[in-house]
């Protein structure tokens, strides 16, 4: 972690100049690199090297290809409100072309492109949101008179690194799906994702959308590093992707304990029980959903956490092919050492053994207890006879 | 205070039918504790998790205390109350509370599930000052360590440690205060155990006043408890009974009892809980059979001519002991409503205690019966009395 003089020196050093680039008190900054470097899984320390390369570093170029796509990665980005990630996105990295956010438009804007990736060659950094279609020499989809499969191989040539977001980008996402209807093999447009067209891996960041913070994690350590982060074979990056959804759930004890909600609204859905058997595609869905809160308002704030099943956004295979109900495949059975009891234990009633026991001690209590009054009183009237006695004598004596 | 009423030892043999039967009976109870602690409270108790506590607790510890409030009520009438006259109670009353407050926290030990962590409670840096729990089992201790250090002169006399004795008597005014209060804190914290637990417990015992019911019935009871075992131990050794004692202590015992039962329909009047009583349930049934137990004692005793007759005495403290037992009982076990906040959706625990359990339970007062034969046979307890022929 930071040391107390590094820390000092740091806050104090760049406090204006957070304050103008970012819109963040310096506190805020650095708080918001260590929370970075804690989602990347870094060595302590590491905040300060980000810090460092955020404020240092040249913005690197980027590029934002949209293609088949809802744009819905890309306003996750601007929803995020602590802190304002437009701000800091746009004073870490020079955003040279991104067509929902660049006021230029037409052929202003594809020649901002043409002139970004001329003068950036081999540096840019280039992001991929949304499907590319195939079918019918991709005519699907075409931005100033060219298809997304061009625009593609022309951006990629002189990329430095090239990131997929989004779950369209990664595999082809919704726009992929195949209908369930009998002759279809492909989607109507036969879409793809960005390494399939390109032929060679790239990173992903899948989900629908994806958490902003895993794409700007991976960024900020490419602008740290020179590098992109350890992925998965999927070109999937390990901090986020290396574990399922079910392995961190907050409902996994529910799981364990075998209570499930059986339907939206009844007592054990009402109860916050496991989904498991509502379809929750957690068990086979790799992604860090329950341990990295999305949108910035609170840590339930996620499919499961607001009582519905994963559907699995980021698992080809999975999301947007599996109906949303269908029960998941259990991908890694890891018990715990003791399963609760099925049934609960509700005790017994009394026994033949018990009950006699309690029968004869009440019995030989109550005849102790009569016994023992019969004595008690026989004695008291022998003591009242005897005291009767002398007085008479006594009477009889003075008489 | 009279020569004649110093302490002395009955005497005559510990080997009788009585101390043979209830040897019998300890030694059947030790062979169920050595199976509890080998294979735990489930293969000997009908314990479940609806029921954690059974009669170990209600009976064993929270009645076996309450029947051991003996020493206490005597001591707060001689020493708060000044009435010397009832001293020669003293030491026998306090004899049987040793053997129920030691017996309790044996009890204790025996039904905590995981027992070898109990020395937490002890460990300054483990305990939690806010809880019911540790407020009983501190007193408890507390007390059981202050009864045995108030009832050594006993011992001291018998092995003729006089200096020890002369030493002990400096600072047993301390003891006796202590002696006093602890039982006062515990005795209400055991109701105050069941007001924590809410509407889980029947209306018709539910109060925040329980405290206030648990101490003055165990008042009430210590006195019940001095006539029940005066007219044994008379019975039981032949001695004559000290009725100049009993009669107006059995008048003390009616006014507590008196009070209680103001606080009792008072508080069942005021909560609204009487309809309740004239439901057809077993709550209703048990809360009657109380109320009638708790009633009986001044139909048995409650005239001065019906005090002096010794059979009329014992029979009252008994009819005590059962009401006031029976509050306990009711209040911990038959009013006890386990499906109430329970997540389980549609399960009714039923509880009802196993045979293993039971003779534990009658165990424990066999342990008690021997205690007391040998102590009062062999040391000098009970006062000095005339045998008769």
């Amino acid at each position: 972690m930071l040391d107390e003089k590094t820390a000092t020196s740091l806050l104090e050093a760049g406090e204006e100049e957070s304050q103008r680039r970012f819109g963040l008190s310096r506190r805020e900054f650095l708080k918001f690199c260590a929370g970075l470097a804690g989602t990347l899984g870094l060595a302590a320390g590491s905040e300060i090297a980000i810090a460092r390369a955020i404020e240092t570093a040249k913005r690197p170029s980027v590029i934002w290809l949209h293609f088949q796509e809802c744009t819905g990665c890309s306003e996750s980005l601007l929803r995020a409100e602590h802190p304002t990630l437009e701000k800091l996105i746009l004073e870490v990295i020079s955003l040279d072309y991104h067509e929902t956010l660049m006021a230029a438009a037409g052929d202003l804007a594809e020649k901002a492109r043409k002139e970004a990736m001329a003068a950036h060659k081999g540096q840019y950094l280039l992001v991929v949101e949304g499907a590319i279609p195939t079918k019918d020499g991709g005519i699907y989809c075409k931005i100033g008179g060219h298809t997304a499969q061009e625009l593609l191989a022309e951006c990629a040539a002189d990329a430095a690194a090239i990131i997929a977001v989004g779950s369209c980008a990664s595999w082809g996402g919704m726009p992929s799906t195949v209908p369930s209807l009998p002759g279809w093999s492909s989607s109507p447009t036969g879409s793809a994702g960005v390494a399939e067209i390109l032929g060679r891996p790239v990173v992903t960041i899948p989900g629908c959308p994806p958490n902003p913070y895993n794409f700007l994690a991976t960024a900020v350590h490419f602008l740290t590093f020179g590098t992109l982060p350890a992925t998965d074979q999927l070109g999937r990056p390990l901090f986020a992707y290396g574990r399922l959804i079910h392995e961190n759930c907050e409902r996994r004890a529910h799981f364990d304990a075998g209570r499930f909600a059986m339907a939206f609204g009844d007592e054990g859905h009402r109860q916050g029980y496991c989904l498991y058997k509502l379809g929750c595609k957690g068990p086979e869905t790799y992604a860090n959903c329950p341990t990295l809160g999305f949108g910035d308002v609170g840590e339930s704030n996620w499919p499961v956490g607001c009582g519905h099943p994963c559907i699995g956004c980021t698992e080809k295979g999975v999301g947007f092919t599996k109906p949303i109900h269908t029960v998941a495949k259990m991908l890694n059975v890891a018990p715990p050492l003791h399963y609760p009891r099925i049934s609960e234990e509700v005790g017994q009633g009394m026994s033949f053994a018990s009950a006699a026991a309690l029968a004869a001690i009440a019995g030989a209590a109550a005849g102790g207890a009569a016994m023992l009054a019969r004595n008690l009183g026989l004695s008291h009237q022998a003591a009242e006879a005897q005291k009767a006695k002398q007085q008479t004598a006594e009477t009889r004596a003075e008489v | 205070m009279n020569a004649h009423l110093k302490p002395a030892p009955v005497g005559g043999p510990l080997l009788n039918a009585v101390t043979l039967t209830a040897g019998v009976l300890v030694a059947v109870m030790l062979a169920i504790v050595a199976i509890r602690f080998i294979y735990g409270l489930g293969a000997v108790t009908h314990l479940n998790d609806g029921y954690p506590w059974g009669i170990w607790i209600a009976v064993d510890v929270v009645i076996g205390s309450a029947f051991a409030c003996g020493g206490f009520s005597v001591a707060l009438l001689v020493y708060i109350f000044n009435r010397g006259e009832y001293h020669p109670l003293v030491r026998p009353a306090l004899l049987a509370s040793l053997f129920g407050y030691t017996l309790a926290g044996v009890a204790v030990i025996i039904d905590l599930g995981r027992w070898w962590n109990v020395w937490n409670i002890f460990n300054p840096w483990t305990v939690n000052v806010h809880s019911v729990m540790f407020e009983v089992a501190i007193c408890i201790t507390a007390y059981i360590i202050v009864m045995w250090l108030e009832f050594a002169p006993t011992f001291f006399e018998k092995f003729g440690l006089t200096e020890a004795k002369r030493r002990l008597s400096k600072v047993m005014f301390l003891l006796v205060a202590l002696g006093i209060l602890l039982p006062m804190m515990h005795q209400s914290s055991l109701g105050t155990l069941l007001v924590v637990a809410g509407e889980q417990i029947h209306p018709l015992w539910q109060t925040p006043l329980l405290p206030a019911l648990y101490l003055l019935t165990a008042i009430a009871m210590g006195y019940a408890v001095v006539l029940f075992e005066s007219c044994l131990a008379s019975a039981g050794y032949r001695r004559s009974i000290e009725l100049h004692l009993l009669t107006p202590l059995a008048k003390v015992m009616l006014g507590v009892l008196l009070a209680y039962l103001i606080v009792r329909v008072g508080d069942v009047l005021v909560r609204g809980a009487l309809p309740l009583a004239f439901s057809l349930s077993l709550e209703a049934f048990f809360f009657w059979l109380e109320m009638a137990l708790f009633l009986l004692p001044f139909f048995l005793i409650g005239t001065e001519e019906q005090r002096r007759h010794p059979a009329r005495l014992f029979l009252g403290g008994i009819a005590l002991l059962l009401a006031a037992s029976l509050l306990r009982l009711n209040s911990f076990l038959i009013a006890y409503q386990t499906v109430i906040g329970v997540d389980t959706v549609g399960v009714n625990y039923r509880y009802f205690p196993s045979l293993a359990e039971i003779m534990v339970t009658v165990g424990m007062f066999a342990i008690e019966v021997l205690g007391y034969i040998i102590i009062t046979r062999r040391f000098p307890v009970l006062p000095r009395g005339e045998v008769h022929a």
